[in-house]
């Protein structure tokens, strides 16, 4: 069996971001790199098959440079093998773009299985996943908590408000994950993966090697824009009332009403 | 030219950086008032490959070298310096096998070691002598196939709870201090050895520090390292390697204490501003930084130039077991003062067990005392001046 984890270099959620001066990104020079929660939770979904099944792991990233650490966490948290999609081309590319190249990636190899985070902590668009199932088309089981395989079938559940959803496909299909760190525990890098994984195979390939055209992706191509990126706003002073109960219910009703106008 | 850590030590360093913030901060504040031993670390140690670090790989080990190992004790004793002293003090009871032990006894211990199914201690120590090792007395008889073991030692790490331990005895008192003992490998179960009496301590609470009783132990021949006057060597070698161990646990000790004193000072604010942007307090954590660093920077050298040594008993020279001791020195002593500086910054709140400074003000003083005092520490560097 073959899995294939499309995996994502997000900025780590502990970082304090700053917007770029462009108005429309991040700024992205002090940042510290980590694996997409979501997509670390696909790759620990991806070892206990190849622990339980003998499958075959692979990592596929596009990225830049720098991309090369994420995948090799992975390949010490005991993944077999690294493709990294590494082309400037592909800068800016909306969430089609990226799928575009990725389901490119994927017609070059071997899958049973496609895995991956229902969404990247960064961008937060859960779209990737999705479209790419759909460009290659294979079926999609969405937000995963659990998954099976057995007779060329992929069986996942996923918890719906206060009950649960178990859905089935045949296989090749693509299942992105959900849930959260407490119901994957997704294992750490041990130190004897780490000593291996730069000795494991780690391929890097440009848009032409995978056929793809650069005017169909990167900036250019893309449908949707960002327009604009702010911070949140500095949470305010509190303001305390003064007055006895009777003035304070009013000025509160009337503060609810006229300012926060949410009554 | 490189100056700087590898990709493998960067990635162990995130690695046992999350690993102690996930898994290991959570529990330090109630295992310290516990003072109880816990196996579910020693468990988080074994799973992750963090016992057998510096174990060469042909015996199961990672071979992933001093500085690799220094690394994660830092990142461990960040969070709790009890939890680094389970790696450190592995290595350190491992040395002398890893030092001395011949092609057989390698083959028969250090895997198990490396993976960190059997855990090992180092019994040096006894009531009547610490630092004057040449007054040991603890005694070992040849009896045929067999050494009779006699004695007591005290205050060893891990002691209780170690399936291997490399212990000192006199194997000729009429010799000199430097050619009258041995080290032996002691497994647990052997008849004669027993466990006496558990340490309540003021720091590193929840490590095993117990007293070991020898009486009429014997251990089998194949069980002594090396030659029979051959002890205090392959002690002093021992503790030149594992010094860096401590001294990595001191530096992780300031490291943790300091983090938390800047994020309170960036916090809490008094006469209309964050205590940081008072002088008095903005120049403290200045230097506690500065102290800190410099203790990281001298112990990751040392590591590095340890690492490409032998495992083996040939010499090194004084330079290096200079580097060695002014490594665990320097770091212990800025461990000492740093925290007992975060405990100011913190004022009242320092002083109470809500916060961890305190803790790691109490942690911070055993690596001023094991290992070597720091007045040996102190006396190895004039000596070799
Ligand atoms: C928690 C804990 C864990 C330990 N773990 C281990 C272990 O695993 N294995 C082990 O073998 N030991 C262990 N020890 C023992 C430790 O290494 C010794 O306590 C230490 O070496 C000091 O020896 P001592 O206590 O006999 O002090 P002493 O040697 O009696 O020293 C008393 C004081 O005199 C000073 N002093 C002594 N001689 C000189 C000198 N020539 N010049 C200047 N000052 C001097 C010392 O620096 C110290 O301040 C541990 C101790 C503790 C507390």
């Amino acid at each position: 069996m073959d899995v294939i984890v499309l995996l994502k270099q997000v900025p780590d959620t502990e970082t304090k971001i700053k917007i770029d001066a462009d108005g429309k990104s991040i700024d992205t020079s002090d940042i510290k790199w980590i694996v997409n929660p979501y997509d670390e939770y696909a790759v620990e979904a991806a070892l206990r098959l190849q622990e339980s099944d003998g499958a075959m792991v692979t990592i596929l990233s596009m990225g830049p440079e720098r991309a090369v650490e994420a995948i090799r966490t992975a390949l010490a948290m005991g993944a077999d093998k690294g493709v990294l999609v590494d082309d400037p081309a592909t800068e800016g590319s909306d969430a089609l773009g990226k799928a575009k190249v990725l389901a490119a990636a994927l017609r070059s190899m071997d899958f049973d299985l496609v895995f991956c985070g229902h969404r990247a902590v960064d961008d937060d668009e859960n779209q990737v996943g999705i479209m790419v199932a759909e460009l290659t088309g294979i079926p999609h089981l969405g937000m995963a908590v659990s998954i099976e395989v057995a007779d060329g079938k992929a069986r996942i559940e996923r918890p719906l408000e206060g009950a649960k959803v178990t859905l089935e496909a045949t296989m090749p299909a693509l299942v992105t994950f959900g849930g959260a760190h407490a119901v994957w525990n997704p294992r750490y890098a041990s130190l004897p993966g780490i000593m291996k994984a730069k000795k494991k195979p780690l391929e890097q390939k440009t848009l032409a090697d995978l056929g793809v055209s650069p005017d169909e992706v990167g900036a250019q191509a893309a449908k949707m824009q960002v327009t604009s990126m702010g911070l949140p706003k500095e949470r305010q002073a509190g303001r305390v009332l003064e007055g006895d109960t009777d003035e304070k219910a009013k000025e509160l009703t009337r503060l609810l009403h006229e300012e926060a106008k949410v009554i | 030219m490189q100056y700087d850590l590898t990709e493998e030590q960067r990635m162990l360093q995130n690695m046992v950086r999350r690993l102690a913030k996930e898994k290991v901060e959570p529990g330090a504040a109630r295992r310290d008032v516990d003072g109880e031993f816990d196996w579910e670390m020693v468990e988080l140690m074994r799973e992750n490959g963090l016992y057998g670090i510096d174990f060469p790989e042909i015996y199961g080990g990672s071979g992933a070298g001093m500085l690799a190992m220094a690394i994660t004790v830092e990142e461990l004793s960040k969070v709790d310096a009890a939890c680094g002293l389970l790696v450190a003090d592995h290595e350190l009871g491992s040395l002398p096998i890893m030092l001395a032990g011949n092609e057989e006894q390698k083959q028969r211990l250090l895997p198990r070691l490396a993976t960190g199914e059997h855990l090992a201690a180092f019994a040096l120590t006894e009531p009547a002598a610490g630092s004057d090792v040449a007054h040991l007395r603890c005694r070992a008889v040849k009896d045929g196939d067999f050494y009779i073991l006699n004695g007591r030692k005290n205050f060893i790490t891990n002691g209780g709870v170690a399936d291997i331990i490399t212990v000192y005895a006199v194997t000729d008192p009429e010799a000199k201090g430097h050619r009258n003992a041995a080290v032996f490998v002691v497994e647990k179960g052997t008849p004669g050895f027993s466990v006496g009496k558990k340490e309540d301590k003021l720091g590193i609470r929840w490590s095993d520090t117990v007293e070991l009783i020898f009486e009429d132990c014997r251990v089998p021949a194949e069980n002594l390292l090396g030659q029979e006057d051959e002890g205090f060597h392959i002690m002093m070698k021992t503790l030149n390697f594992s010094r860096l161990g401590v001294a990595a646990q001191a530096v992780g000790i300031a490291a943790g204490a300091l983090e938390h004193a800047v994020a309170y000072a960036k916090e809490r604010e008094s006469f209309g501003t964050p205590i940081i942007r008072h002088q008095g307090v903005g120049f403290k954590l200045a230097e506690m930084t500065m102290r800190t660093e410099a203790a990281r920077q001298l112990v990751y050298k040392t590591c590095a130039l340890y690492e490409p040594l032998p495992k083996d008993m040939s010499r090194i020279s004084p330079e290096l077991i200079r580097m060695s001791a002014m490594s665990k020195c320097l770091s212990g002593d800025v461990a000492m003062w740093v925290t007992t500086e975060a405990v100011q910054v913190f004022g009242g709140y320092g002083y109470i067990k809500e916060f961890p400074v305190e803790r790691m003000m109490r942690d911070a003083k055993i690596t001023q005392i094991y290992e070597g005092t720091n007045e040996i520490m102190r006396l190895i560097i004039a000596n070799t001046l």
